[in-house]
């Protein structure tokens, strides 16, 4: 059971950074970030049940990362707006203020 | 007997360095100071070393050498130190006297040069270094003074280095010693190996090599020892292939051609065969090779200087032709002869420099067809000029005639008739040429041909300060003869130099004697019919062999054989490895900058400020990562 587990968190992981790494959009990009966690949080049940040690503390573990992860989420989406207030559009490759 | 002075015979080379130093401090400045301290300095090294020569002039002085060690290690140990030996005392006299009276003569010469005192600077570093390689009492420290007085004689040809041509014979002077110091050194360091303990003082060398003992080290060592230390003195003595430096040298300042190269340092080479001469007595071969480039040389310049036209350079060959005279003596077997010569030489030479630069001084022109009457305007420079130039031509009784003459004799006696033919026919050329060179400069009517190159200014005698100097040379130039005469019991020099079983009494010297005086007799009335009554026209040998006045005239055209076959080959060399260093050596150095620049440039477009490009990057890293550690068990 295990790598099927595995391998659906896996492809759930290459989309998501596949979606952070391409889309312009940054809303999408913040789901995509959503996405990669969740095949995190996957991994983490997947081994609570079928690992070598099974254990209640993963699915434990499972429950705050996925509330960290709206508190993050919400965060995100703050920075987001005061940026599109800022700038006026939330494409990704305009926000290039690191450069300078 | 106890000796006095020797003991501060250390002090002698110090004065002039210390002049040195306070020169060199001054800079530019102190024109008149400096001048006095160089002189003050050289007279100071003058008294002592006639103090000591004195000394030892009475025979019983024991020779005197202190050293102390400077470096020591398992199994050799290297000594600074000096020797006063008679030669050495002699030596040192003569050097002292001549760099004085130069010093003094320079006073007058450089007067207006703005660099007057750095020229003191040089003279002084020449004069201590002159010295040193006299006192040094071992062949390594004698090596590094020779390649001080090389350096203060490349430094003073090119004094004048705005103009091309004495920086590039300053140039030439440097690299053409250069070829013989090298074999100097290869000689030296086969003397430290080969010799017992390494040692290299003068006196172990004479030890191991005198008479008896020479199987110590074998016969082919020893020639080859011998002839090395034969090329430093080629170099430094401009012997026949190395001698292309020498006249052009002439670029320097008129007393520098006095002092450095015609009265001390081309001596030098002359005096180290002298020092080391136990070598070369153990090598038959090595002598024959000295006698013979010695009498070669001495006809071969003096055949040069029979067409040269500038005043200097006739003097120059005419120094090459007499420092042949001496190799040929030493390679006789007749040290004597040649320490006589060199005497004898080195007050007659720096006479007829100094005399010459008076003329220079004069007149503004170093081309004797421009020169003439010049003996009614500078009278004592003439009269002067024609002692030198009647000793150097060999008229009895001056100084030249008698070690000219012991010269011969020495050749003759030792069975070389060649040789002797080929002196006999050099003093025939010397006499010519120095009659030629007198008539054309002083004799003929006052200002007959001067006008042409000075217009109406007037041609006067030199300041007091110049003259003074050549009526002081003219007295040894005269009458130094006397010191060496060939009868039994006069040969003083010889005696005194080699001990009391030294005889004079050569078989052949009556025959000698007038054969010489006659050569020289003939030379001079061939040159004056020729130069001074103009019975015989001045072009006619032009015209009857034109072929061998061009060769005259283009020195045999060594120099330009040097030019094709050395110089050029070297150039082209270093042009081939000039553009190997810049386009290989440059090329893989660019290379690698240029690789540097174009990573930071492809770095420069990733950062781009995306963080998607950088989160790209990121992963891509970490999948090369994880394939490079995963990956490592496939191979």
């Amino acid at each position: 059971m295990l790598p099927s587990y595995l391998m659906l968190a896996a492809i759930l992981f290459c989309i998501g950074l596949y979606g952070a790494l391409t889309k312009r959009n940054a809303v999408i990009v913040l789901i995509s970030i959503e996405l990669m966690l969740n095949a995190v949080n996957l991994n983490l049940v997947a081994f609570a049940k079928y690992g070598a040690l099974p254990s209640l503390t993963g699915q434990v573990f499972t429950l705050f990362t996925i509330s960290v992860a709206a508190a993050e989420v919400a965060v995100g989406i703050a920075i987001l707006i005061a940026l599109f207030r800022l700038k006026g559009t939330v494409q990704a490759d305009e926000f290039d203020e690191m450069r300078r | 007997m106890d000796t006095v002075y020797s003991h501060y015979a250390w002090l002698i080379p110090i004065f002039p360095l210390g002049a040195f130093l306070i020169l060199a401090a001054a800079g530019r400045g102190m024109r008149t100071a400096g001048s006095v301290t160089a002189m003050a300095a050289s007279l100071a090294s003058l008294v002592l070393s006639v103090l000591v020569l004195l000394e030892r002039l009475n025979g019983r002085a024991a020779e005197y050498n202190a050293s102390f060690d400077w470096i020591a290690t398992r199994g050799f140990q290297l000594s600074i130190g000096y020797d006063v030996t008679n030669l050495t005392a002699l030596m040192l006299a003569m050097v002292s006297l001549i760099s004085f009276l130069v010093s003094m003569y320079s006073a007058g010469y450089m007067k207006n040069d703005d660099r007057i005192t750095v020229f003191y600077a040089y003279i002084s570093l020449f004069t201590f270094s002159m010295l040193g390689l006299v006192l040094a009492d071992n062949l390594l420290m004698l090596y590094m003074f020779w390649e001080l007085v090389g350096v203060c004689s490349f430094l003073l040809i090119g004094f004048w280095y705005t103009k091309p041509a004495a920086k590039a014979a300053a140039k030439k002077a440097f690299l053409v010693t250069r070829v013989g110091d090298v074999g100097l050194l290869i000689a030296v360091l086969m003397l430290f190996w080969y010799m017992p303990e390494h040692e290299l003082s003068f006196s172990a060398i004479q030890n191991v090599f005198n008479e008896g003992q020479s199987g110590l080290i074998a016969q082919g060592i020893t020639t080859a020892i011998a002839l090395l230390i034969f090329t430093g003195a080629i170099g430094k003595s401009g012997q026949f292939p190395l001698h292309v430096w020498l006249p052009d040298a002439m670029e320097g300042p008129t007393p520098i051609s006095a002092l450095i190269h015609a009265a001390t340092m081309v001596a030098a080479g002359v005096f180290l065969i002298a020092r080391t001469y136990s070598i070369f007595e153990a090598s038959a071969a090595a002598m024959e090779t000295v006698a013979f480039i010695g009498a070669f040389t001495a006809l071969f310049a003096a055949s040069i200087a029979m067409v040269q036209k500038d005043l200097k350079r006739i003097l120059a060959y005419s120094t090459i032709s007499q420092l042949g005279f001496m190799m040929l003596a030493l390679g006789a077997g007749s040290l004597t002869g040649g320490i006589f010569h060199l005497l004898t030489h080195a007050f007659f030479k720096a006479l007829l420099f100094l005399g010459a630069g008076s003329v220079i001084h004069a007149v503004h022109t170093q081309n004797i067809h421009e020169m003439g009457g010049l003996g009614q305007r500078m009278r004592i420079t003439a009269w002067t000029f024609g002692i030198g130039a009647l000793a150097l031509a060999g008229v009895p009784p001056l100084s030249g005639f008698w070690s000219k003459d012991a010269i011969l004799a020495a050749v003759l006696d030792e069975g070389h008739p060649l040789l002797f033919a080929a002196g006999l026919a050099a003093s025939l050329l010397t006499a010519l040429y120095m009659s030629r060179l007198f008539f054309l400069v002083f004799g003929g009517k006052s200002g007959a041909k001067t006008g042409a190159k000075t217009g109406s200014r007037k041609v006067l005698e030199s300041p007091l300060v110049m003259t003074v100097p050549l009526v002081v040379l003219a007295v040894p130039a005269a009458l130094l003869g006397l010191v060496e005469l060939p009868w039994e019991g006069w040969g003083k020099l010889g005696s005194w130099l080699l001990g009391s079983t030294y005889s004079p009494q050569h078989d052949s010297s009556a025959v000698v004697m007038i054969m010489s005086t006659a050569v020289a007799a003939l030379g001079l009335y061939i040159g004056w019919l020729v130069y001074g009554k103009g019975m015989i026209s001045r072009t006619a040998a032009a015209a009857r062999l034109p072929w061998l006045v061009n060769v005259l005239e283009n020195k045999y055209y060594i120099d330009e054989l040097y030019r094709y076959c050395i110089v050029r080959p070297v150039l082209g060399i270093g042009t081939l490895l000039v553009l190997f260093d810049r386009y290989i050596v440059g090329g893989a150095v660019r290379l690698a900058g240029g690789l540097a620049v174009l990573a930071g440039k492809a770095g420069t477009r990733m950062q781009n400020g995306q963080v998607q490009t950088y989160g790209l990057l990121t992963a891509a890293g970490l999948v090369i990562l994880i394939v490079a550690v995963a990956g490592r068990r496939f191979w």
